[in-house]
């Protein structure tokens, strides 16, 4: 979607401003906010751009810095942590050639930490765009990994 | 009505696990058999045992089927589906056949949940042909809005997003707020790590959600409602969005529903990812496109909320229950519970117990049985210790509270609460201290740091926790802790930081000995805290292969290949855990410190 179709999906209000953000972010390759999408929201909800960068900081799910083109999470809620998410890092660390908060040279994937993902069921448990993927072994971690490198 | 049914678990979980394969597998083994005409496969939303899954259910004889692959598709359907015999292999514990016949289910009762793995969530013709949308249509056609108030307030129906509010109390306060417009607000954003009751009634049965909102809005007098989701949650996001558009197609929302004068409409708002959110003043900000920040309250969102405008904001669970208040009507819903706790409470079963997954109980039933009769217990050769109820806000209660009933008031009198419904079972494998500590750097990240009591507070006493699971804690210590928890209790803006000390409270009044364990003999007795234990080489695992030796960056690892067991010199030991890491045969051991440095 190009950003003028973005733009239109919403009302020029400064309620429609974090979906918004959302859906610029999406627009960019490495799923984050360029100085200029931030001028864009801000003229076209009508708030001041201080505003916008305010919430832009905010909210964890926003990025100013480039990221991959998957971004995988880590879930480290206590479910998770007690049921093994540690070797499930180490095992990302790995695969990944990248720690937490780096992107892989290849621009492919971002490693990072969320909150509960709400999948304790299955701890310990990561999401990789949409997809919830539980009970972590090194080898399942192996497996999503490769599986996303391939193109699914 | 075809011969025979299939319900296939599409809950988070259990498509993480595979559900969707084991679908596709179950198709062409059906197609295979030419059962096709004779087989109807309906995706539900979670049954409940996550861990199990996929699972599945076949009616008419309600065969339950666990951890079920894609190759066990060709037996189910020779087996089962041809020849009418279970495959008895795939069901739970190679039980009993039947959920009620599990203790698992025979135990609970689900009101909220009852729809969910029961219905096609993505068709509303399923939810409508077990009474979805009757209770609206009373309410429109038969009802004043202050008789819906007046019938949720004799229900006793209290909040489950928390602080257990008087739902009919706060409808009458919105509805008494100020002048139109108000608004309806649906809390979605379950922020408590260990609770997914909220995704998963969202995720299974969608409509009770919606349906509760707009009763909720005539009682009120609004016409627009938000729910407000975690972006983490995308296929709630989704299930959501299909429902509403296929509400409004039948006119059960939209302009001038069941042909009354009343309109309400519904908008989906996401969540970008800050715990806080799940406050309703810093929820207001964050649906009006503002850093989702508390404000101080009064006045409350009763009066001033969205835009400035009287708004009502309720929980997931709580809208997902208005629909059994009126239809079996307020005396038969309060007829269930404890005499200030009424109805039903999703609880997200985990942690040390053998069955774990999402479970619905009557307010009052004891911690005994949620953990021992539905969990079933702690597992062989482990000892039961405490139960975290209520997350970060929460508290634990030991062994001798088994007894104490579940509801808002008990849990809150012994300094636990009842929370959003997570409950997590700990055995004695748990340092209470390292897991207070744990609960508290949540909060810590999590404060949004607009005010002091928070921001300061949870930073000291995670600071006094790092020191003591360190062994540098003194005593003064344990008092410094209590006092910091209660001046933020007093003092804190909203909830996140009157609340956060509450796991350090409670496990410093059940579990002190474990604190004063780790202060005055640097120990910690259940072997957790990497500086507090010793390690140790079980003689009869070791097969002397050397690789602990090899690890250990001080030479404290002592042996040589083939020359019997392995020990660690616990002078020269610092504590790294290399050698624990590296055993492969299990065999180095960690055991809480004996004496002080
Ligand atoms: C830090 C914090 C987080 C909260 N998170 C949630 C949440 O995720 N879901 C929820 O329903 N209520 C949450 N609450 C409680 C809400 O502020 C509010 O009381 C609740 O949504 C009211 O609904 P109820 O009366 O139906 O319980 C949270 C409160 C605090 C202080
Ligand atoms: S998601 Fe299937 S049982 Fe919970």
């Amino acid at each position: 979607m190009t950003k003028e179709a973005v733009l239109a999906r919403y009302p020029p209000a400064p309620e429609a401003l974090l979906a918004l953000l959302h859906d610029l972010q999406g627009t960019n390759p490495g799923q984050y906010l360029l100085p200029e999408d931030l001028e864009l929201a801000a003229r076209h909800v009508g708030l001041p751009l201080s505003r916008v960068r305010d919430a832009v900081t905010f909210y964890s799910m926003f990025s100013l810095r480039p990221r991959g083109r998957h971004i995988v999470r880590l879930c480290v809620s206590p479910h998770c942590h007690v049921a093994g998410a540690w070797s499930a890092l180490d095992e990302l660390r790995r695969a990944l050639g990248v720690d937490v908060g780096e992107t892989t040279p290849d621009g492919l994937f971002t490693l990072e930490f969320t909150s509960c993902l709400g999948a304790c069921g299955v701890a310990p448990a990561m999401m990789v765009d949409d997809e919830v993927v539980g009970n972590l072994t090194p080898e399942k971690v192996r497996a999503a990994i490769a599986r996303y490198r391939e193109g699914r | 009505m075809r011969r025979i049914q299939v319900l296939v678990c599409s809950g988070t979980a259990c498509q993480s696990s595979g559900s969707e394969r084991v679908k596709r597998a179950l198709l062409e083994a059906t197609a295979a058999h030419d059962l096709l005409p004779e087989v109807q496969f309906v995706e539900t939303g979670c049954m409940g045992p996550c861990e199990l899954g996929p699972v599945l259910l076949v009616y008419p004889e309600g065969t339950f089927y666990v951890r079920v692959r894609p190759e066990d598709a060709p037996e189910i359907v020779e087996e089962h589906f041809l020849k009418g015999r279970p495959v008895k292999r795939l069901l739970w514990a190679g039980a009993a056949p039947k959920p009620q016949e599990i203790p698992f289910f025979a135990r609970q009762k689900k009101v909220v949940l009852a729809n969910c793995g029961v219905i096609d969530p993505e068709r509303i013709e399923e939810y409508i042909a077990l009474g979805g949308y009757e209770a609206l249509g009373r309410a429109l056609t038969g009802m004043r809005p202050e008789d819906v108030i007046e019938a949720v307030k004799r229900s006793g129906l209290r909040g489950r997003g928390g602080a257990g509010f008087p739902t009919g109390k706060k409808w009458e306060l919105v509805r008494a707020g100020g002048p139109p417009p108000r608004y309806v607000v649906c809390n979605a954003d379950e922020g408590d790590p260990g609770a997914f009751m909220d995704r998963a009634v969202l995720e299974g049965d969608p409509h009770a959600v919606l349906e509760g909102m707009a009763i909720a809005a005539y009682a009120v007098g609004a016409g627009q409602g938000f729910v407000y989701v975690r972006a983490e949650y995308p296929l709630a996001i989704r299930r959501l969005e299909v429902a509403l558009a296929q509400a409004r197609k039948l006119g059960v929302l939209g302009p001038g529903i069941f042909d009354t004068d009343f309109s309400f409409d519904v908008q989906i708002r996401i969540g970008a990812g800050a715990f806080v959110c799940g406050e309703e003043t810093a929820l207001i900000a964050s649906i009006e496109g503002r850093r989702g920040e508390p404000r101080p309250r009064p006045p409350y969102p009763a009066t001033s909320g969205l835009w400035g405008r009287p708004t009502l904001i309720n929980n997931v669970e709580t809208f997902a229950n208005v629909r059994h208040i009126l239809l079996g009507g307020p005396e038969a819903f309060a007829s269930v519970g404890t005499e200030k706790s009424k109805g039903t409470k999703v609880f997200a079963l985990a942690g040390n117990v053998r069955n774990t997954g999402l479970v619905e109980v009557p307010m009052g039933i004891t911690l005994r049985e949620l953990v021992f009769e539905i969990g079933g217990g702690v597992p062989e050769g482990r000892e039961f210790k405490a139960v975290q109820i209520g997350g970060p806000s929460g508290g634990c209660l030991p062994a001798s509270l088994l007894d104490v009933p579940v509801d808002y008031d008990s849990l809150t009198q012994h300094g636990a609460i009842m929370g959003s419904g997570g409950l997590i079972v700990l055995d004695s494998s748990t340092c209470m201290v390292n897991m207070a500590r744990f609960f508290l750097e949540f909060t810590a990240d999590e404060s949004c740091g607009k005010c002091v009591p928070c921001r300061v507070g949870t930073q000291m006493m995670l600071g006094i926790l790092d020191r003591i699971v360190k062994g540098e804690g003194t005593p003064e210590d344990l008092p410094r802790l209590e006092e910091i928890g209660a001046a933020m209790k007093a003092t804190a803006l909203c909830g996140l930081g009157q609340t956060a000390p509450n796991p350090v409270l409670s496990t410093l009044r059940y579990f002190r000995d474990e604190y004063e364990a780790h202060i005055a003999r640097r120990s910690c007795p259940a072997g957790v805290c990497p500086n507090l234990v010793r390690y140790v080489v079980e003689p009869e695992l070791c097969r002397s292969c050397d690789a602990c030796r090899r690890a250990c960056p001080t030479g404290a690892a002592q042996g040589a290949p083939r020359q019997g067991p392995y020990r660690i010199v616990d002078e020269l030991c610092i504590r790294c855990g290399a050698c624990f890491d590296a055993c492969p045969f299990g065999a180095v051991r960690k055991l809480p410190r004996e004496e002080a440095r």
